[in-house]
């Protein structure tokens, strides 16, 4: 579940009005972020995850999907994370899992956030039968459930890699973004300093570059943090459904595979608990880290 | 206020129809033969392919001109006919969904109210005591980055597979009829207990970092301070910070109504409940598409039904709202 | 004596150590007295008003004391100051524009604010109805919400709400910095309203702007860097100040009808010193044309003559 926030995560531009003595601003940013003990706890989870996804599988002989021993062995110093029914090496199928996850969140994410931003900021900046007609299909799609959508289109379009799955999923989960950015939008555009610049005659797309952006740019960042741990979240279920590529390997078809060879009741939790770690892992990490850029970008939550 | 709603209305009406168009649009507008794909997807033998063919080329209507499709499509709907099932030949679509929708309801329902109800509270309470909120906080970040399968999973494995405490599956045990009985209840209940919490807790952490950030905000608002400066004791400071920060949580509501069916239905999978997540997840592996296609129907007019109530109910709770539509920005 | 501060310090927090935002404040206001406390932005004002009433969780109680009608103040303590807020202190604040509960209607919150306060609402309520048809406000007003009132409806509202208890001393913060001329000048008339019909006794008004102030006040106490300059009448204020810093203030007001063209107006060179590490002795030394070392060594509040008091060198010599 997203977080629904209101607080503004824009610095007030008036405390940066008055300029610190002698730091410039991205070692103010460096000093207060590796102080910050969320940011620091959530970015190492988070990095650690994505080392063990691009360097996991160089350290295992086995391929995921390889028959390659006996089924259903509890962990040991042979199968470090044991055996599926099928006698493939789980810890081979859960670092590969992982790099699908980043893979899904990075396109997903990616997409629905550029989705998202552009039609948010659109609407927000221009106002007026433009802003009318982006809020009526950011509405439309809004309020369609993502997953039955999805199900629909991936239960028809046959899904053979985590990038199509990836790009569904960033074409249906960018209504919040759109939302978010767009009010974010209109709150900054009727600040004082955007007047100035305007009475001051810069183009509009300097203002839009020069004045608004760098307000919006922690905004945005935090907003494709949480875009991000949706995607994997929302392709988890996809693939534990049997909707996504069905001859790979992703974290939700780990668990999607186990239920249905009934490790539960053979208790081999070798083969389950794994990949819901991964996830809580990953998109924890991710949402500590983003509450604690809110915290850095926000000076008025940071505790004194 | 009625001219609010009734643009409301409008949207909803708007979306309810694009989203059956969509339904309806695809297998026609997927390249290659809609009909010659769902059979490759099955498998099927050559005897019954013809078969199938048949049925399937009038079910779609592609013996009609495309516009007369959609029409009928339409019509079809609102006499309540979403077809027949293929897994289930002849049973009628609409009747297996309704009667797969209360199991559903009866794991939906609860999980959302009590969710709300129990998170907000947390929250409020978290973002008032330091040390609850450094254990309320983490928690509820992990509980909400869960993937709600694997909590089912988790729970199921612990609590019946392992210590078996309650039954791994159905919604009630296999030798019972659903009756108004005490013996029906309780195995209905001990059947629920573990596929709800799934729901439960997940939601729950969401709620309540959400509720503990809106708190916070609203407390450092304007009147917060100002009743303050006024004498006010904590308590009625409170009480209004907590009214204020209710309401963004409402339209929160709106907003996770998704994400929360989503999760029952992979929710109701791991526990064979008889709801429309296992319904969906046969009519995935069976490939039948009809049934996907009822299915989908069901869940969208519910929740943009319940969307509906909320806005509703939302215009009613915030005065804000009803002097803003009379011209206000 | 209405109030008598003496040496209040309060520091506020900061990351990088204590911005010594009030040094050592005394002076004394007599009752049915309307004091103005003018200043720049960030010399303290402000944070005096604030101290008085409620301070807030970054504020820290140095020293000093206050005493209100010969009663200590314990501006100290959250808790042991709250039962004389509002009854026998208030506040007009800042903000007033955002000061009310925008889901409550006025009538409601005034009544739950009442009864958490241990005062029966149907003892007040009477009054304050009558107030609020004196300030203008329509009779209904109580059955709405804050939304439904424009900005200086508001206003209103919120200066008879927190005089509603008829407080011994009212602080109003910046209550007409936001506002156009001409209402202005309508809520600094119904400031000297309410205090000339007994509803307040006494008034610390805090603005920056001090062509307001000399409508308004009887006493104006001129603040620099956290440190008291200059008290006196309204009047002597503006047309005989003897604290340098209030010369400088005076003569970069426009007049009305001088065109400046022809004579320049001068502002006052320089910036007010940071208050984390404020420079020894006199704190407007830097920037003030008539400095000598002498003003190397703080000069004392000190009375230059009945109801004149100021901290310069120059003015006592």
């Amino acid at each position: 579940m997203t977080e629904v926030s209101h607080t503004d995560a824009v610095a007030d531009p008036g405390i940066r009005a008055r300029p610190l003595p002698a730091k410039p601003r991205r070692s103010e940013f460096v000093y207060f972020a590796f102080r910050n003990r969320k940011f620091v706890l959530g970015g190492s989870v988070v990095l650690f995850m994505l080392a063990a996804a691009l360097l996991g599988p160089l350290l295992t002989d086995y391929a995921p999907l390889e028959f390659s021993g006996p089924t259903d062995q509890p962990p040991s110093s042979e199968y470090w994370f044991g055996t599926t029914s099928f006698g493939q090496d789980v810890y081979s199928q859960f670092v590969h899992g992982l790099r699908s996850a980043f893979v899904v969140g990075t396109i997903g994410g990616g997409l629905a956030w550029l989705i998202g931003a552009t039609v948010g900021f659109t609407a927000g900046y221009a106002g007026g039968w433009l802003d009318d007609l982006l809020n009526m299909l950011t509405n439309v799609v809004l309020v369609i459930p993502t997953l039955a959508i999805l199900i629909i289109v991936a239960a028809y379009v046959n899904v053979h890699s985590y990038t199509t799955e990836a790009i569904l999923i960033g074409l249906t989960s960018w209504p919040w973004a759109a939302r978010a950015v767009r009010a974010q939008t209109f709150s900054l555009k009727t600040r004082d300093f955007v007047d100035v610049a305007r009475l001051s005659g810069r183009t509009t797309r300097q203002i839009i570059v020069r004045e608004i952006a760098p307000n919006m740019s922690s905004y945005l960042l935090m907003m494709f943090i949480l875009l991000f741990g949706g995607a994997i979240l929302i392709g988890a279920s996809l693939d534990f459904l049997g909707l996504g590529p069905s001859e790979a390997v992703s974290l939700g078809l780990m668990m999607n595979n186990s239920f249905l060879s009934s490790a539960l009741l053979l208790g081999s939790w070798w083969w389950f608990v794994p990949p819901g770690v991964g996830i809580i892992a990953i998109v924890g990490g991710l949402y500590v880290m983003n509450v604690g850029l809110d915290e850095i970008f926000n000076p008025r939550l940071r505790e004194t | 206020m009625i001219r609010y709603l009734g643009r409301k209305l409008l949207i909803y009406l708007v979306t309810f129809w694009v989203a059956v168009t969509i339904d309806w649009a695809i297998p026609r507008f997927m390249p290659g033969d809609p009909i010659e794909r769902l059979l490759s997807r099955m498998q099927a033998q050559p005897a019954s392919a013809d078969a199938l063919t048949g049925y399937y080329t009038q079910a779609f209507g592609f013996d009609v001109p495309i516009w007369q499709q959609y029409l009928n499509f339409w019509a079809a709907l609102f006499q309540g006919d979403l077809g027949r099932s293929i897994s289930n030949f002849p049973t009628p679509i609409s009747e297996l969904v309704i009667s797969a929708l209360p199991y559903t309801l009866a794991l939906l329902i609860p999980a959302i109210l009590l969710s709300f109800w129990a998170g907000n509270k947390l929250g409020a309470l978290a973002a008032r005591r330091k040390r609850l909120d450094n254990t309320v906080l983490p928690v509820s970040y992990v509980l909400t980055a869960t993937p709600q399968m694997w909590l089912g999973i988790m729970l199921a494995w612990i609590f019946a597979s392992s210590l078996a405490i309650f039954p791994v599956s159905g919604a009630y045990a296999l030798d019972l009829q659903p009756a108004w009985s005490l013996e029906f209840a309780l195995s209905f209940l001990e059947h629920w207990i573990l596929p709800f919490s799934a729901l439960f807790l997940v939601a729950l952490g969401g709620w309540a970092i959400g509720m503990r950030n809106m708190i916070i905000y609203e407390l450092e608002a304007e009147y917060s301070h100002y009743l303050a400066s006024l004498g006010a004791p904590t308590r009625l400071v409170r009480k209004y910070a907590y009214r204020n920060a209710l309401l963004p949580q409402i339209t929160g509501l709106a907003l996770a109504l998704g994400a929360v069916t989503a999760g029952a239905i992979v929710v109701e999978i791991v526990f064979s409940y008889p709801g429309l997540g296992s319904l969906t997840l046969g009519a995935i592996q069976n490939r039948d598409y009809f049934l996907i296609q009822g299915i989908f129907l069901f869940l969208i007019t519910g929740v943009l039904i319940a969307n509906f109530i909320i806005d509703i109910a939302y215009v009613l709770i915030d005065p804000r709202t009803r002097v803003g539509m009379q011209g206000g920005a | 004596m209405s109030l008598a501060v003496d040496g209040l310090t309060v520091y506020y927090r900061s990351l990088r150590g204590d911005v010594k935002a009030l040094d050592g404040a005394t002076f004394s206001i007599a009752d049915g007295e309307i004091m103005g406390l003018a200043g720049e932005s960030g010399c303290g004002k402000s944070t005096l008003g604030k101290s008085l009433i409620r301070m807030d969780a970054r504020m820290r109680y140095v020293d000093g004391n206050v005493e209100l009608d010969g009663k200590e103040l314990p501006v100290w303590s959250d808790a042991k100051m709250n039962p004389f807020r509002w009854k026998e202190i208030s506040l007009i604040p800042q903000y007033a524009l955002s000061a009310l509960n925008p889901t409550r209607r006025i009538g409601r919150m005034t009544t739950e604010l009442l009864a958490s306060r241990g005062i029966e609402p149907h003892t007040v309520l009477p009054e304050f109805r009558r107030r609020l048809a004196l300030v203008g406000l329509p009779g209904d007003i109580l059955e709405r919400f804050p939304i439904e009132l424009s900005g200086g409806m508001k206003q209103r509202v919120v200066l008879v709400l927190s005089s509603i208890l008829d407080p011994s001393l009212l602080i109003a913060d910046e209550v007409t910095s936001a506002l156009d001329v001409s209402t202005q000048r309508a809520v600094s008339e119904l400031l000297v309203e309410f205090r000339d019909r007994g509803f307040v006794k006494s008034m610390i008004v805090i603005t920056h702007d001090l062509s307001v102030l000399y409508q308004v006040a009887d006493t104006i106490l001129v603040m620099y860097a956290g440190k008291l300059a200059e008290k006196a009448t309204a009047d002597t204020v503006v047309e005989a100040p003897s604290h340098p810093y209030t010369q400088m203030l005076l003569s970069s007001l426009p007049e009305v009808g001088i065109r400046y063209a022809e004579k320049r107006l001068t502002g006052i060179p320089g910036r007010p010193p940071s208050l984390l590490e404020p420079p020894g002795g006199c704190r407007f030394r830097a920037r003030c044309p008539l400095a000598t070392e002498q003003c190397a060594q703080e000069p004392p509040f000190v009375e230059l003559e009945p109801l004149h008091t100021a901290a310069c060198w120059k003015a006592v010599a």
